[in-house]
């Protein structure tokens, strides 16, 4: 089921986002226009962060479909991962942290101080650089944040858990000890345990800060792997990479960002093997990383 | 076997740092090759010997500790542990109510400041704003921190004894220890809690979760090996405290009765509002304005029995904290 | 935009994309989350208080409040001790400068002006004697024994050092005070004659119980100098003592002035310890000898402040010398403030 592509009759945007369909991108909105309903997932409209007066991010404007994967990429410093965490408003946990523009997300603007920024959270979820489970058993991982969001009951919560760590490809490796420390796992493990215990909130999106970069090749590959698996569930997952191998594996569309500002967007394939800007080009023949 | 670790790792960057130094040398060609060998020998030597001196001085820190600690407990020891001196009344030449009271206090103390505390240490690490308001409280706990024990006695006597009519009273005594205490367990907590790993706070925030659910479910549970160690080692510093008391608990230790449970008695142990004379108090009074006749062996023997207890105090810090971190981090 | 597929969207003026595009592709892989996705978009809003926002405005009250109840605390102290303080100047109406340059404290007897003898200077010279001295006689033992244990043997450090310093640390100060009494005192006194009391006893005392504050201090200020300092003086052939002096120590060096002024602070303060052994606590002049009996702030105020009545002019005289503490200890944090902004202004 790896690349099950969700053909959906309703959502033009994602075909347009599949891979081999029309290169050209789709039409841009006007920047402070808000997108049309049901157009895509997420959409973000001149979004850009500010470290006290320093900018960190210019204005960047990009849509997300649901069933897809988008990969950032750019050397580091250039503003991805701080794109990234605009998106769950992670951003607000960094003092003298600023988001400007909109982020447009089932219809309401999550950069907007009236959004619900728990319930935005967990949809949108997000999975870190360096895995991060807790210091809980690997049942307990999984099912706290969903008992903190409401869901009761064993029963529930076990199925809830079961069906994360499948979702995850992680349920076969650990069934048997699910009382264990989440900690006690492999770094490849616990990575998939992460995006486990995002799985169980059930949400639209997900977040990946550069989920491999700590990890070896073949767990690499394994993450690789889910993300496809769970992307091919109807999830959006935007993934951070300065691995351009990866991001061609991994992503439908690419966005590439240098110095803090989006440089150019499109499908991989077609970015990869025409970048039309300059400054992507040497990127990709390795001038700079 | 610290010395040979050492030894070994001086040789091990000896090596490279000769190796630069003859390098240098052999750039600078134009140097007197013998001064510069005989400046290398004298700064050979000058280093051996202040290594040597700071060794001298390490040396005698370390000894002064071990023979005070020697000290006290051979001269109070054979006191110490005399049962009828550690259950009698003061009268009689004992620090049984001494004893007790010194528990019961500190247990008070520990009850109003570990909440209280821990409130104001998470306040100030999740949620304190960064600007003047958040900078102005951190001056505030600094400023707790350095007050003199006396001054928080004396300001405890002026409201909790006088003002507020609780006379020299065990509740007084614990307000008081409580204030005193207060800043070395916001410090502790605070640094337990920020000791915690960054992506455990974003992980809980990122699903969704708000900071509280995120600090009482996720860094707590992380942080209580070091808490609970900084609250042992802290009540140790309770444990021995005076000055704070000695105008609030005051100075007295009527004989208290475990039959009693008359609250409002004087004699009631768990009455909060007699007055109590702790260990500390005790060995002060004994040495200050003292009446009794052997004085010096009883304040000796009390002196023993407190530093034991506050030694007893830190082994357990280290075994607990060690032992919960072993559970918290173990599968 | 009313032919969402979504049938649970509860909010009709904010329907969304996550319907439309996930249900088909769920339906069709069988597997995966699904049961909560697009089940309320209405959430996304907050409606008047949302739960979680609750349980957060909750916990903020909650842990302000204990911030709150700590920082009332300290203001009230001040407040009160003050108020107290400077009851002497404005109700028994002494000058301050009588009080704080008068070189005789005797307050039950008044001089030929009729102004009772309440001259602090006695204490105040008292109390700064014992601190400097104290801090003068700890100095290098804890800057050596810090050296020692970060730049020549850290495992010993770690492993039996800061150990010892711990329980240096936990000894209550009434007993470093009783070992005084019992070992100091008779000590100066087969060495120097006299009584053996006196400001040298008490700075003895006082040397070994801010030994550990210091130099805990120190060990933090010269351990967090970068490695990469060292490395460079290493590597331009210097030796350790070298790299020491010229490197280390200049870049730790406000650290351990905020050691050695927080020392002070602690030596300033210290009562009992203190009056155990430094002598008289009625009558006080200025002291001359560092082997006589003499007076503090603290022990004055230790000795006196429970036999006097309130409200005589004696009483309030004591607490003027408790005010005196209170803005002295409070001097010294300032201190500590301003190195602590010079240090990182330089490291800037």
């Amino acid at each position: 089921m790896t690349t099950i592509e969700p053909e959906t009759s309703g959502a033009s945007a994602t075909a347009a986002a599949a891979p081999g369909a029309a290169p050209a991108d789709a039409p841009r909105t006007t920047p402070a226009e808000r997108p049309s309903d049901g157009e895509h997932l997420l959409s973000t409209r001149d979004v850009s962060v500010l470290y006290g007066d320093n900018r960190a991010l210019k204005p960047t404007t990009l849509d997300f479909d649901a069933g897809t994967v988008t990969a950032l990429i750019g050397p580091s410093g250039c503003g991805k991962s701080t794109f990234l965490r605009c998106i769950n408003m992670m951003n607000r946990e960094i003092p003298h942290c600023r988001v400007e523009g909109h982020i447009w997300y089932g219809g309401v603007d999550v950069n907007a101080p009236d959004t619900d920024l728990y319930e935005v959270r967990r949809r949108i979820g997000m999975v870190f650089q360096q895995p991060n489970p807790f210091n809980k058993s690997i049942y307990d991982n999984i099912a706290f944040a969903p008992r903190r969001h409401g869901v009761k009951g064993r029963k529930q919560l076990d199925q809830l858990v079961e069906e994360s760590l499948r979702g995850a490809a992680l349920w076969d490796e650990v069934k048997d000890d699910l009382h264990k420390s989440g900690r006690a796992l492999s770094g490849g493990q616990q990575q998939r345990l992460c995006i486990a215990r995002t799985l169980a909130l059930h949400p639209d999106v997900i977040l990946m800060d550069e989920p491999c970069s700590a990890l070896d090749p073949i767990a690499t590959l394994a993450i690789e792997q889910t993300v496809r698996d769970i992307v091919a569930t109807g999830i959006c997952v935007i993934i951070v990479t300065h691995n351009m191998e990866q991001a061609a594996r991994v992503s439908d569309r690419t966005a590439f960002f240098y110095l803090g500002e989006m440089v150019e967007t499109g499908p991989t394939a077609h970015l990869m093997k025409m970048p039309k800007d300059q400054r992507l080009s040497d990127y990709l023949t390795g001038r700079f990383s | 076997m610290t010395r040979s670790d050492k030894a070994a790792t001086n040789a091990a960057d000896a090596a490279p740092r000769a190796g630069a130094q003859t390098g240098a040398t052999r750039a600078a060609s134009a140097m007197d090759a013998d001064t510069a060998a005989s400046m290398a020998r004298r700064a050979r030597r000058s280093d051996h010997v202040a290594t040597g001196v700071l060794a001298v001085l390490v040396g005698v820190v370390c000894l002064l500790t071990v023979a005070m600690v020697v000290y006290i407990l051979a001269s109070g020891g054979t006191k110490m542990l005399d049962w009828s001196f550690l259950t009698s009344n003061p009268s009689d030449g004992g620090i049984g109510p001494e004893i007790f009271n010194s528990f019961y206090l500190l247990f008070l103390t520990l009850l109003i400041s570990l909440p209280l505390s821990l409130g104001a240490a998470i306040f100030l690490t999740q949620y304190a704003p960064s600007g003047p308001v958040t900078t102005c409280i951190k001056t505030i706990i600094e400023v707790l921190s350095s007050l003199p024990s006396i001054v928080v006695g004396l300001f405890g006597f002026l409201v909790f004894v006088i003002k507020f009519g609780w006379q020299f009273s065990i509740i007084a005594g614990a307000c008081a220890l409580t204030m005193f205490n207060l800043p070395i367990m916001v410090r502790v907590i605070q640094q337990a809690l920020e000791a915690v790993p960054r992506g455990q706070r974003d992980a809980g925030l990122a699903m969704g979760l708000t900071r509280w659910e995120t600090t009482i479910h996720v860094l707590i549970p992380s942080a209580i090996p070091a808490i609970v160690t900084g609250v042992i080692l802290s009540a140790g510093r309770v444990f021995g405290e005076a000055a704070a008391l000695i105008y609030t608990a005051g100075q007295s230790a009527p004989a208290i009765d475990f039959t009693n449970f008359d609250i409002t008695s004087a004699s009631c142990p768990w009455n909060v509002f007699r007055p109590a004379e702790t260990l500390a108090v005790h060995i002060w009074k004994l040495n200050s304005e003292s009446v009794v006749t052997d004085a010096a062996a009883i304040s000796a023997g009390t002196a023993a029995f407190l530093v034991a207890c506050i030694l007893v105090f830190n082994i357990l810090a280290r075994i607990i904290g060690r032992a919960l971190e072993k559970k918290v981090t173990a599968a | 935009m009313s032919s969402a597929s979504n049938v649970t969207s509860e909010s009709p003026g904010t329907p969304t994309a996550v319907g439309q595009a996930v249900e088909p592709a769920a339906g069709a892989s069988g597997s995966g989350p699904k049961p909560g996705r697009g089940s309320s978009d209405a959430g996304l809003r907050a409606q008047g208080v949302a739960p979680k926002r609750r349980v957060e405005v909750r916990g903020k009250v909650l842990t302000g409040a204990c911030v709150a109840v700590v920082a009332a605390l300290v203001v009230a102290l001040i407040v009160m001790i003050c108020g107290q303080g400077v009851q002497t100047f404005t109700k028994d109406g002494v000058p301050f400068s009588k009080f704080l340059f008068g070189t005789a404290w005797n307050p039950t007897r008044t001089d030929a002006d009729g102004v009772p003898y309440v001259g602090a200077l006695p204490m105040i010279a008292g109390s700064f004697s014992v601190t400097l001295l104290s801090c003068l006689f700890a100095l290098p033992f804890a800057l050596g024994s810090s050296i020692f244990v970060v730049e020549v043997a850290p495992r010993f450090g770690t492993r039996i050092f800061r150990p010892v310093t711990e329980v240096l640390v936990g000894i209550p100060s009434v007993v470093f005070g009783m070992i005084g009494l019992y070992v100091i005192v008779p000590l100066i006194r087969s060495i120097v004659g006299g009584t053996g009391y006196g400001i040298m006893s008490a700075s003895i005392v006082l040397a070994v119980m801010i030994l550990p504050t210091v130099t805990s201090l120190s060990i933090d200020a010269i351990a967090s100098v970068p490695e990469s300092y060292r490395e460079g003086s290493l590597g331009l052939g210097c030796t350790r003592w070298q790299t020491i002096v010229h490197v280390v120590l200049p870049s730790a060096l406000p650290g351990i002035l905020t050691a050695i002024v927080l020392g002070m602070t602690r030596a300033f303060g210290e009562a009992l310890a203190v009056q155990m052994v430094i002598g008289s606590g009625g009558a006080s002049v200025m002291p001359t000898s560092l082997f006589k009996a003499a007076t503090t702030l603290t022990s004055v105020i230790t000795m006196n402040i429970g036999n006097q009545a309130q409200g005589t002019l004696y009483y309030d005289a004591l607490w003027s010398l408790a005010m005196v503490l209170l803005v002295m200890s409070l001097l010294f944090i300032l201190i500590v403030r301003l190195i602590g902004r010079k240090g990182s202004v330089k490291n800037d």
